[in-house]
């Protein structure tokens, strides 16, 4: 039992891990969908929709972020193992993004497919097309910053 | 940083110079033609539409043509070929090459008629293969698929649905005619769906023979030919191939003439110009010998144009200001370093009448922005230089493109400025190489504070960049209400607001939260908070006052002044909103220090030095795309949502110049 807080740490590190990248996964491939029938019409817009495919890409890669620097300081890769409390506290402060980046992202691969849309139609209204996926990602920034300021302060 | 100056003009030339002075027009592509204006008895507009249809259906054909070389006889691109932008000429080999167009032409049809061949023969072949393979079951019959019968005999030749052997058909037979006994079937193949038949009996039984057949589905064969199946396999084949041949040659063909690539996108464009010179005829007022064209141009051009035309052809111009209450269309003019950014500033929308550009001062925070969030000084440089050599290797680069390459070496300088700032080479490539490969320890300072030891302080400068940005837009609002001399509304929208914040920062400063932040309390003197504390009242009564002041009801005003004064909340939200610059900041170097700790896992020694060279480059490549891409997109963000929100709108109309743009593969050098 005495390494509870080393598994509670651990459990909030993959939770961040997983569910920020299950979510980039699906806003993504949501956003590859739409992209690829984009470009059976318009070649020429493949470098767009991409870069409109990619936006909740970046979900994934704060939920490792988050999770690599959980694990550089509970003793796996660095640090030393947390107490009981300290471990619960890591497994919380890992929540934000974890909870937040599967959430945002899912909704912005759905505007993304809509902004993918908008592009096919005018793609001079790109600018617009994407601010408009950038707008839910707010949200998962706001959760990574909770999340790193809390482990960064424990 | 300016909206530029536009004049209208008119312009009354005789029609013997029409062509010359439209293809003029065209290739300074400095006038945007207005075709507004009434036909009357004496002027009327000429029919062009025919012309236009005409070279839009040859400069479609032409890139027909060219999408066929494309399959036929593909180009052979370089990586970096996208960059390479269109061809430039001049304007006199512009000239000397279109004489040739007729016979360029002739070669675009007879790509589009190969083409059709080859289309033709593939289906030749494809109907050979198929009746091939519809013969393959009657092989074995040695006689004619028309073959009907001797004098005395006549044969039954076709096929029976499913699949039937021979004692399966005789019984079948004589259930429908049991007195039928001369006769002979012979089963020549069969598959799942059908099996062939031929059948002989004395000639004056062939209808009871084939009505009994009937009765069990048969239908007679459907290839009618007077040679046996062999013979005619033999000739469907010979067919196969001719056709085959035949589309081997028409491909060569194409192949040779990968050669006129060129010819024929010089082609296309040509007829893409044409297309529109007639386009912008068929909207001039033309009597029998004179014709107007009016249009917007930049003032600074005007002079020159109007003496330029009056000298060289027979005709009158006229300037003109752009009258007032008319829109004129918008051209940005910006120096070298905020140039690039203009296309941020078109794709939120260009300044509508009255309003200023803010190209100049956003480009100023939009390379500072971006910088603070890639924040790496090995990504900045390699952003630098890498835009850097694209623009200097390809001198034609689309516009668009150079544009937005010297955007991003102007981004990449800022990069790398914040990288050193903050200690940041490749996130921390250097301490880890150093440890892993020489095992001393190196430790790269950072100039300023390194953002993952104190992320509390990169917020609250994050903050402070955000409200200087925020207030830069407030008084860039004020700035434009001075220049209109509207103080009132100065005061109450940009004055009362000032008051307010101001107050309420100073407020916060010697506040425990703010303490709690920054780790340590900073005291104010006391005159200076009880004046903060001032400011912020007279800031909310003045919003809550005046801002709705032309609202007679005493009770509404107010109420609406409340309302207005709620706005504060946004004022939060933004501010908060730049909490990203941290956010973003962090997730480049630690994504970074993941990469270089994975490849230092391998180990050291040369497998070890391989291994990370490539884990470390294709991670950095990984990195260094996604996180530009974020700095890219939120800090477009910051500007269009929180700095724009303070003052700017957009809705202008762009300034679209009858011009030599639309052409795809060529340019027309600068010329005089």
């Amino acid at each position: 039992m005495e390494n509870l807080g080393l598994v509670l740490a651990l459990t909030g590190a993959a939770l961040a891990a997983l569910l920020a990248g299950i979510g980039s996964a699906i806003g993504v491939g949501m956003g590859g969908r739409a992209a690829a029938g984009a470009v059976t019409e318009k070649p020429e817009l493949f470098s767009k929709v991409l870069i409109l495919q990619l936006l909740p890409g970046t979900q994934g890669i704060y939920g490792l972020l988050v999770a690599f620097v959980a694990l550089s300081r509970i003793g796996v890769l660095g640090g030393t193992a947390p107490t009981f409390e300290n471990g619960l506290a890591y497994f919380v402060a890992c929540l934000p993004i974890a909870i937040v980046g599967l959430y945002s992202a899912i909704h912005q691969g759905k505007t993304s497919v809509a902004s993918i849309g908008l592009v096919t139609k005018k793609p001079d209204q790109f600018g617009k097309a994407m601010l408009l996926p950038a707008m839910v990602e707010t949200y998962a920034i706001l959760a990574l910053l909770i999340s790193i300021l809390a482990i960064f302060n424990l | 940083m300016a909206v530029l100056q536009m004049q209208k003009i008119h312009i009354c030339a005789l029609k013997s110079n029409r062509k010359q002075i439209l293809e003029e027009l065209q290739r300074k592509g400095i006038v945007e033609v207005d075709n507004s204006g009434e036909e009357d008895q004496i002027f009327t507009r000429m029919e062009t539409a025919s012309m236009k249809n005409g070279y839009e259906k040859r400069a479609q054909n032409a890139e027909t043509a060219l999408k066929i070389l494309d399959t036929y006889a593909p180009e052979k691109t370089g990586l970096l070929s996208s960059f390479e932008g269109k061809k430039a000429i001049s304007s006199k080999q512009y000239y000397e090459q279109v004489k040739d167009q007729e016979g360029i032409f002739r070669t675009v049809n007879r790509i589009l008629a190969l083409e059709r061949h080859i289309g033709e023969d593939r289906a030749g072949q494809a109907k050979a293969e198929a009746t091939l393979e519809t013969l393959a079951p009657w092989m074995s019959l040695d006689v004619p698929m028309n073959y009907r019968g001797s004098r005395m005999t006549a044969a039954v030749i076709g096929t029976l649905p499913g699949t039937w052997t021979l004692e399966e058909i005789m019984p079948a037979i004589a259930k429908e005619q049991p007195q039928l006994e001369a006769y002979t079937i012979e089963v020549l193949g069969s598959d799942r769906d059908q099996t062939c038949l031929f059948a002989m009996c004395p000639g004056k039984d062939a209808e009871k023979l084939e009505d009994a057949l009937r009765v069990n589905g048969f239908a007679r064969v459907s290839i009618q030919t007077s040679q046996t199946p062999a013979e005619y396999a033999r000739e469907l084949e010979k067919t196969r191939d001719e056709y085959a041949q035949a589309e081997k040659g028409a491909i060569e063909k194409l192949r040779a003439l990968g050669s006129e690539r060129e010819n024929i996108r010089f082609v296309a464009d040509y007829y893409t110009l044409r297309a529109e010179k007639y386009g912008i005829l068929g909207g001039l007022l033309q009597s029998s010998h004179v014709f107007f064209l009016n249009g917007y141009l930049p003032a600074r051009n005007a002079e020159g144009l109007k003496t330029r035309l009056e000298e060289k052809y027979n005709c009158q111009v006229e300037l003109e200001a752009i009258p007032e209450g008319e829109e004129a269309p918008v051209l940005l003019q910006n120096n070298g370093f905020s140039g690039p950014t203009e296309s941020v500033v078109e794709s939120f929308g260009l300044p509508h009448k009255g309003e200023i550009d803010p190209t100049g001062i956003m480009a100023i925070f939009y390379y500072f922005l971006f910088g603070l969030m890639l924040s790496d000084a090995g990504y900045g440089i390699i952003m630098t230089i890498g835009c850097l050599f694209l623009v200097k290797k390809y001198p034609n680069m689309a516009n668009g493109m150079k544009q937005m390459m010297k955007m991003f070496f102007y981004c990449g300088i800022s990069t790398t400025v914040w990288g050193i700032l903050f200690g940041g080479y490749f996130g921390d490539v250097i301490p880890i190489v150093a440890q892993n490969f020489f095992h001393t320890t190196i430790t790269v300072p950072a100039v300023w504070f390194a953002p993952l030891d104190d992320p509390m302080k990169l917020l609250i400068y994050s903050f402070l960049f955000g409200i200087i940005h925020l207030f830069t837009g407030l008084a860039l609002k004020g700035y434009m209400l001075i220049r209109d001399k509207k103080y009132m509304d100065c005061l109450c929208s940009v004055g009362f607001w000032y008051a307010l914040l101001f107050g309420l920062i100073l407020m916060l400063l010697p506040s425990d939260i703010f303490a709690s932040m920054a780790g340590s309390a900073i005291a104010l003197p006391g005159w200076l908070s009880a004046a903060a504390k001032w400011m912020a009242i007279i800031g909310a009564l003045g919003i809550v006052l005046m801002s709705s002041r032309e609202s007679k009801n005493i009770g509404l005003r107010i109420a609406l002044g409340a309302y207005e004064l709620y706005g504060a909340t946004s004022w939060l939200s933004d501010v908060l909103s730049y909490s990203r610059l941290l956010a973003l900041g962090l997730a480049t170097g630690v994504i970074a220090s993941v990469i270089n700790t994975m490849a230092a896992m391998v180990g050291d020694g040369i497998v070890g030095a391989i291994l990370f060279t490539i884990i470390f480059l294709v991670g950095h490549t990984l990195n260094l795309a996604i996180n530009v891409l974020g700095a890219y997109v939120h800090t477009n963000r910051l500007q269009f949502v929180e700095f724009f929100g303070k003052f700017y709108e957009g809705g202008g109309r762009a300034f679209t110049p009858f011009c030599a743009a639309q052409t795809k593969y060529i340019q027309f050098k600068e010329e005089n």
